[in-house]
């Protein structure tokens, strides 16, 4: 009942938010001024996603006499709060309306289906702005380094739920999921989207804008039991409290722990900070609380199960002989040596075998390079940077993911992307960037693209794009239906 | 104090007819329909859900009423610099940050939604007790707010009370923030 409610209250917040664009504006910050000067100062971003568009925010608004340009590789905007945020989160799709609010700014422009690196380098960008911002995020994927990695059904984090998400370079996956327990590499929120994905009734997820191609997979999917694993214990689990607490309450499934596992966790917690403190305590409730009667009825009527375990880093991946396919996960058995988040997973030397027909590695995502001229660091997979500031690269800045590493959430990637955007600011008015010299920014840019043949999708082409995915959503009961084909794309934008 | 009661228990009532109501069950928010993990005292959000949803009927009917009772609202933004606006009760902090046009970076990226923690803001003692019962959700959301304290809240949650005039709020600095200015004295 109370529960209910806190739906309700969510739902009320939203529509007052949602009813007027004023508020958005002004919750912004932005606010759209008339075009009848022209900025001066160029400034280009490359990818638009969360960091992108939040670095342009930032510098529109400590700066008035900045142009700034978006350029995507994909026609659609948004980055991860598109392809990564999990379609049962739609409140998290909320920061959309601000960014919406920032392209539509005067003195900003997006360029979609604009591939920086391919379609145009970043020295040329270079040429025709004053300031770079590099904010491409993370699209590779870690991998686990072990045999059997590449086998059938195995799949990085980042392609599932590339599939489930509509990215179009993963809507061919087609994962297989006739197999009743599927183990996830990795226990962080990535990890638990999955997971949660993978379990939930498809009644639920059928409202959300998640792709109907994968909707009907998941309809078809026999699996049952997903087991998280990670290489520590309970105490350096990755994940945080919203996603764990939203496992333990996930409709028709129970949780599946191993009491020993948390062994002297209840005795550590006393000096952990508050967060750790509070997400330790909510798995220990889960794994060795006694339920109260209507918990313990939950759990027994549940036809699913989900469960954590730590202690184990994955050895191989295990083929079924005769079909080739993966037939389970051949794990070691490690001990912690030392404490806290500094603690090492050492292999006792004991090693067990897991049955299961999917495996999904989670284990983070990484930054790749796009263009020579841009220092990379292959080790921490991030541009090197001070503050935003790429090393021995005047003029050019990174942010998101890409600065940091692909780590924290969104707001994280908010307060990293105003950091960057203050370090331009700061570098234009203390003249350690020339803006005295005139750039000619997009108008340099567009006759190249022009040249080599590439199109650029504007906002407002989005926009007709978006217009059909709700469409096409609305049809369904959701509150989208996205495009998976980029070309769809591109032919929806240019009617 | 029993009109208030009154037209909570009426508003409560109205609400179950409301379009709010279709509203929520059409959200694809379900995840919270049933939490064995909550420490809450089972009537905890039914409380707050009440007092954030009577704004709405107060803006519709009770214009006159809204006027009267005006709470005043001290913010301390991340310069340390005073900001005093008045809103009215049933209002959010993070409604009046708007409506007021407040300048605080990034506040309130999620609409209010419980799925960030960009208004953050932190209370003196004395206020935070008066502000009422804290869900585990909006707990979970505080522990990835940057610079928790003891006696921090989300300005979405809470809703402005004539027992609140008066109030100080303090928006937390960025993490950024504190990096850069160590960064600068180095």
């Amino acid at each position: 009942m109370s529960s209910r409610l806190v739906t309700l209250r969510k739902a009320a917040a939203l529509s007052v938010l949602w009813t007027s664009g004023r508020r958005v504006n002004r919750l912004n910050g932005v606010v759209t001024r008339s075009a009848s000067s022209v900025a001066n100062q160029k400034v280009c971003v490359v990818g638009a996603g969360p960091a992108g568009f939040y670095t342009a925010q930032h510098l529109l608004k400590a700066c008035q006499d900045v142009q700034v340009d978006i350029y995507e590789r994909l026609p659609v905007p948004f980055g991860l709060v598109r392809f990564g945020v999990a379609p049962d989160h739609p409140e998290v799709k909320n920061v959309i309306s601000t960014f919406t609010q920032t392209a539509r700014h005067s003195r900003c422009c997006y360029y979609g289906n604009v591939n920086v690196g391919k379609d145009v380098s970043v020295a040329e960008l270079m040429e025709a702005y004053h300031a770079v911002v590099l904010s491409y995020g993370a699209e590779g994927n870690r991998s686990v380094g072990v045999p059997g990695e590449d086998l059938d059904g195995v799949y990085p984090a980042k392609d599932f739920v590339g599939w489930y998400n509509g990215l179009p370079s993963n809507s061919e996956l087609n994962p297989g999921l006739d197999c009743e327990t599927a183990v996830i590499l990795g226990q962080g929120n990535v990890a638990l989207d999955v997971a949660r994905i993978l379990l939930s009734p498809v009644d639920l997820l059928k409202k959300t804008d998640i792709t109907q191609r994968s909707l009907d997979a998941l309809a078809q999917s026999h699996v049952r039991r997903v087991l998280i694993v990670g290489r520590r214990g309970p105490l350096q689990i990755a994940c945080t409290i919203k996603e764990l607490r939203e496992m333990v309450n996930l409709p028709d499934t129970k949780p599946e722990m191993v009491a020993s596992e948390f062994e002297g966790v209840a005795e550590a917690l006393k000096d952990v900070p508050r967060p750790r403190k509070r997400l330790t305590e909510l798995m220990l409730k889960t794994a060795l609380g006694p339920p109260l009667e209507k918990e313990r009825l939950r759990r027994q009527a549940a036809s699913r199960s989900w469960g954590l375990r730590f202690f184990r880093s994955p050895l191989e991946v295990l083929a079924d002989p005769d079909h080739g396919r993966v037939a389970g996960v051949r794990l070691a058995v490690n001990r912690l040596e030392g404490t806290g988040d500094g603690s090492k997973a050492v292999p006792t030397g004991a090693v067990e075998t897991v049955d299961c027909g999917l495996v999904i590695t989670s284990i983070g995502y990484k930054s790749l390079p796009i263009d020579p001229v841009v220092p990379f660091d292959p080790r921490k997979a991030i541009v090197p940077n001070t503050l935003g500031r790429v090393k021995q690269a005047a003029g050019l800045y990174c942010s998101g993911w890409l600065k940091t590493g692909p780590i924290g959430v969104i707001a994280t990637t908010m307060n990293n992307s105003f950091d960057t955007a203050h370090s331009v600011i700061e570098d234009i008015n203390a003249g350690c960037l020339d803006v005295s010299s005139a750039k000619p920014g997009s108008t340099g840019i567009g006759p190249l693209l022009d040249k080599r043949g590439v199109k650029p999708v504007s906002f407002s082409d989005w926009e007709k794009i978006n217009k059909e995915e709700t469409r096409r959503g609305e049809a369904q009961g959701k509150p989208r239906e996205k495009l998976l084909d980029v070309e769809e794309m591109l032919q929806m934008a240019r009617t | 104090m029993a009109f208030v009661t009154a037209t909570r228990r009426l508003l409560h009532l109205t609400l179950r007819d409301s379009p709010l109501r279709t509203a929520a069950v059409a959200s694809p928010r379900y995840t919270t329909l049933f939490s064995p993990g909550s420490t809450d005292a089972p009537g905890a959000s039914l409380v707050t859900a009440a007092r954030c949803v009577r704004r709405r009927d107060f803006t519709t009917c009770t214009q006159r009423l809204r006027s009267d009772n005006k709470v005043t609202v001290h913010f301390v933004n991340r310069d340390g610099e005073k900001i005093t606006v008045k809103g009215s009760p049933g209002d959010s902090l993070l409604d009046l940050v708007i409506n007021e046009d407040l300048d605080f970076d990034g506040f309130g990226a999620c609409e209010g939604t419980l799925a960030c923690s960009t208004c953050h803001l932190i209370f003196n003692e004395e206020v935070y007790e008066k502000l009422g019962p804290i869900t585990d959700e909006e707990m979970d959301m505080l522990d990835l707010a940057y610079g928790l304290t003891d006696t921090s809240r989300l300005g979405c949650q809470i809703c402005l009370t004539k027992a609140l005039d008066g109030m100080e709020a303090r928006v937390p600095e960025s993490v950024a923030d504190i990096r850069q200015s160590q960064d600068s004295s180095s």
